[in-house]
């Protein structure tokens, strides 16, 4: 009776979605209700004149759990595609955080001079703070927060992976 | 040409253009305005039920024995909570149904008002899709919507909640034609090059079967036929799920009965041992494959499913062709024609000759009993006794229903309904009423359990109401029969609460709700009692005295593969004991 024993995989996908009342809880509702993983989860009209909004997930499973996730997103009747991008190739995918900082005196500058090195923006600043933004791939992001941790590390807020398939053509 | 009309009269015109004839329904304060055009018209009949739960089901039996969309009409809050159960039901048997709820007025909606439940929230998981309408004017739409929905591709529920200042507000009608679906259009045709992979792969295929399920019903007579023509064509075996049955008519040759937990020895040895599995609309429910990691180990599986995520769920097959089961097997016919495949006979031979020697095991043997009605014996007889009227079947869930599976032989489809994902105890009455009311003349019978028809009793009255002659025959044994046999499989038989201590007496039952109630105690009386049931044209409570302690056979137990079957005729105790591993009993 043991299943299997078949490694995870993270995937990506991208879901294009009627920009209507409860289609997010639906698809929250799907995982949850499957049992399904969510790593990350960023949802944005982007066709305003479509009325569409674009859904990325970020998921793991193995290769079979993936499979069944974008069949039974496929089927959700206000869902007009859906793409693993994993699949298709190597996505590009970003995400934003915004991340406060509190310190004085040699720890401040420490945090400063890692932002720049990093490429972080300061957006809020006093004395006593910084709130710097940035943008990257995941592990760069995960990284500096890393590094501000004994620095002053306050509070983070990220807004999960957006991604996009490469090349010319659209989803 | 729009026309100007209130969301009450846009709800009946909708459902009368979209040739809706009866609807399943029960009043409340937030369907007042449907209920007065309900009252005002008559093309759509309205049929009050006793309870929400029954009025959904009832549709389900409407929609299975017709192949038309089924229509509920249930209030806000309670009305639409008490509706969840069929909703679930008609999910996991995609049966399509359209169930309008009122809702509380939408300034309204969020604030605990009497009467108010998130309808859509609630609904969601339960429904194939579901819709909060909150302006009149995209009303037609919707609810034509609903109905393209609920019918097309994997049929489903789709429930429409309307609040109750939409139903008042004026705004305009649309009619049917007018209205196409944004986003959603299944997949219908097979792949040609899949089709005839197919071919081939079943053409050179030395053990094959067979495996047909609901899908079959679903896609309509003209699956059944071609399924039939093919099968034929290639002489090879057939078994069905539980909710196939009568797509492929029982009395055929090649017909190896139904196939899972419950199924025939010969049907499940036939999956064990195949080399080639043909699925058609079965889903590998885990009640028909049993232990995943020892389900047909030497098989290619072909699966034929118009709903992709069914494919490589449970079961990774070699082949997957998605669409609906008419197109494909027109497809396929067509191209095995062309191929005119020359069969290996020698090695068809030899599997029918495995196939004759599980068939000779007789596995629904079961001890017959002078003194008491076994519960087989009194299926077998309301078998032989009404096979040649135009007869209907609902069940409720237990024992019954799979003595029902085993010993009625169903030579057409959409004669059979039955409770087979959610299992829901209470659904046979119900549905039975639905069945009548779609066909006045035919002879219905609920093939029920004493436990499980008592929850959803009081739909007796519907049927009295709308002088509905269905014939509920309980096979009384004051267990939950299934409950009971598990406890004794898995529980050392500590029957914890699957007796019923205090029954009704269901002849006084059947004469408090001014119907006729008949029982019979011997195996002796059953003949007789039986035809006193089919020369009554009122509707019947019977109830039939059974064995209290016996056990459905044969059986898969939990957690052990095709080939690990329980015998009815000659289980001894330490079989019993050592049937159920650990690891299976946490199974259900």
């Amino acid at each position: 009776m043991k299943p299997l024993e078949i490694a995870n995989e993270q995937h990506t996908m991208s879901v294009l979605v009627d920009n209507e009342p409860g289609v997010l809880a639906r698809v929250i509702g799907l995982f949850s209700g499957r049992g399904y993983n969510i790593d990350s989860l960023t949802v944005s009209e982007t066709e305003h004149e479509a009325h569409l909004s674009r859904i990325t997930i970020v998921t793991t499973g193995t290769p079979m759990v993936i499979e069944q996730i974008k069949s039974q997103l496929e089927r959700l009747v206000p869902i007009h595609s859906v793409r693993d991008l994993t699949v298709s190739g190597q996505p590009m995918e970003r995400e934003l955080a915004l991340i406060k900082v509190a310190g004085k005196g040699e720890k401040r500058v420490e945090a400063l001079r890692l932002a720049e090195a990093f490429r972080a923006q300061v957006i809020d600043a006093s004395t006593e703070h910084f709130v710097f933004e940035m943008t990257g791939k995941l592990n760069k992001i995960e990284q500096f927060i890393l590094l501000m941790k004994p620095l002053g590390l306050v509070e983070v807020a990220r807004t999960g992976i957006a991604a996009i398939g490469r090349g010319p053509k659209r989803m | 040409m729009a026309r100007t009309m209130t969301g009450a009269e846009i709800v009946m015109q909708a459902l009368a253009d979209q040739g809706v004839e009866h609807i399943f329904g029960y009043p409340g304060g937030a369907v007042l305005p449907i209920y007065d055009a309900v009252f005002q018209q008559d093309e759509v009949k309205h049929i009050l039920v006793r309870h929400e739960q029954g009025a959904v089901h009832a549709a389900e039996g409407y929609a299975r024995s017709t192949g038309k969309v089924g229509a509920v009409l249930v209030t806000s809050g309670p009305g639409a909570t008490n509706a969840v159960t069929g909703l679930t039901d008609a999910l996991m048997d995609s049966v399509p149904l359209v169930c309008i709820t009122g809702q509380v007025p939408t300034h309204l909606i969020g604030n605990d008002a009497f009467q108010e439940c998130d309808t859509v929230g609630i609904t969601r998981p339960c429904t194939k899709h579901n819709y909060l309408v909150r302006d009149v004017n995209d009303l037609a739409r919707v609810l034509h919507e609903a109905f393209y929905v609920a019918k097309t591709g994997r049929p489903g529920p789709v429930v429409v909640d309307i609040p109750k200042d939409v139903q008042f507000a004026k705004g305009e009608y649309v009619g049917p034609s007018n209205v196409v679906h944004k986003t959603y259009r299944p997949k219908l045709k097979g792949d040609q090059e899949a089709i005839r992979q197919a071919v081939d792969m079943i053409a050179s295929a030395k053990r094959p079967v067979f495996y047909t399920g609901g899908g079959v019903i679903n896609s309509g007579p003209a699956a059944t036929q071609l399924l039939r023509e093919f099968v034929r064509m290639t002489g090879h075996p057939i078994t069905s799920t539980l909710m196939g049955l009568g797509a492929y008519p029982a009395s055929d040759k090649q017909w190896l009965g139904m196939l899972g937990m419950h199924g025939t020895y010969e049907a499940n040895m036939a999956m064990h041992g195949c080399d080639m599995m043909i699925n058609v609309g079965a889903r590998f429910d885990d009640r028909i494959t049993g232990r995943l990691d020892a389900f047909s180990p030497g098989s290619a599986k072909i699966h034929i499913d118009i709903d992709p995520s069914s494919i490589n769920k449970n079961v990774r097959v070699d082949l997957p062709i998605i669409g609906d089961v008419a197109y494909v097997l027109e497809e396929m016919i067509r191209v095995w024609r062309a191929r005119t495949p020359q069969p290996d006979k020698e090695a068809h031979d030899a599997w029918w000759k495995d196939i004759d020697g599980w068939r000779a095991r007789d596995c629904l043997a079961y001890k017959p009993n002078k003194d008491v009605i076994m519960p087989q014996l009194a299926v077998e007889r309301l078998y032989e006794l009404t096979k040649k009227k135009d007869v209907y079947i609902t069940t409720e869930v237990g024992q019954h229903q799979m003595w029902a599976a085993q010993f009625y032989r169903f030579e057409e489809p959409n004669r059979w309904m039955t409770s087979g994902g959610l299992g829901t105890m209470g659904y046979g009455l119900p549905a039975a009423v639905g069945v009548q009311m779609a066909h006045p003349d035919a002879l219905v019978i609920d093939i029920a359990g004493e436990a499980s028809v008592l929850m959803t009793m009081q739909e007796m009255s519907t049927a009295v109401q709308y002088e509905l002659p269905i014939k509920i025959f309980i096979l009384n044994n004051q267990y939950m029969g299934m409950v009971r046999q598990w406890q004794e499989l898995l529980h050392g038989g500590r029957y914890s609460h699957s007796y019923t201590e205090a029954l009704p007496d269901f002849v006084k039952l059947a004469e408090a709700y001014q119907c006729v109630g008949i029982r019979a105690e011997k195996p002796g009386d059953l003949d007789d009692a039986i035809k006193e049931m089919m020369s009554v044209k009122r509707p019947v409570l019977f109830d039939c005295r059974v064995h209290k302690e016996a056990n459905c056979y044969p059986m898969i137990p939990s957690g052990e593969a095709h080939n690990n079957m329980l015998m009815g005729d000659d289980v001894s105790e330490e079989e019993l004991n050592a049937a159920i591993s650990d690891e299976g009993k946490v199974m259900v």
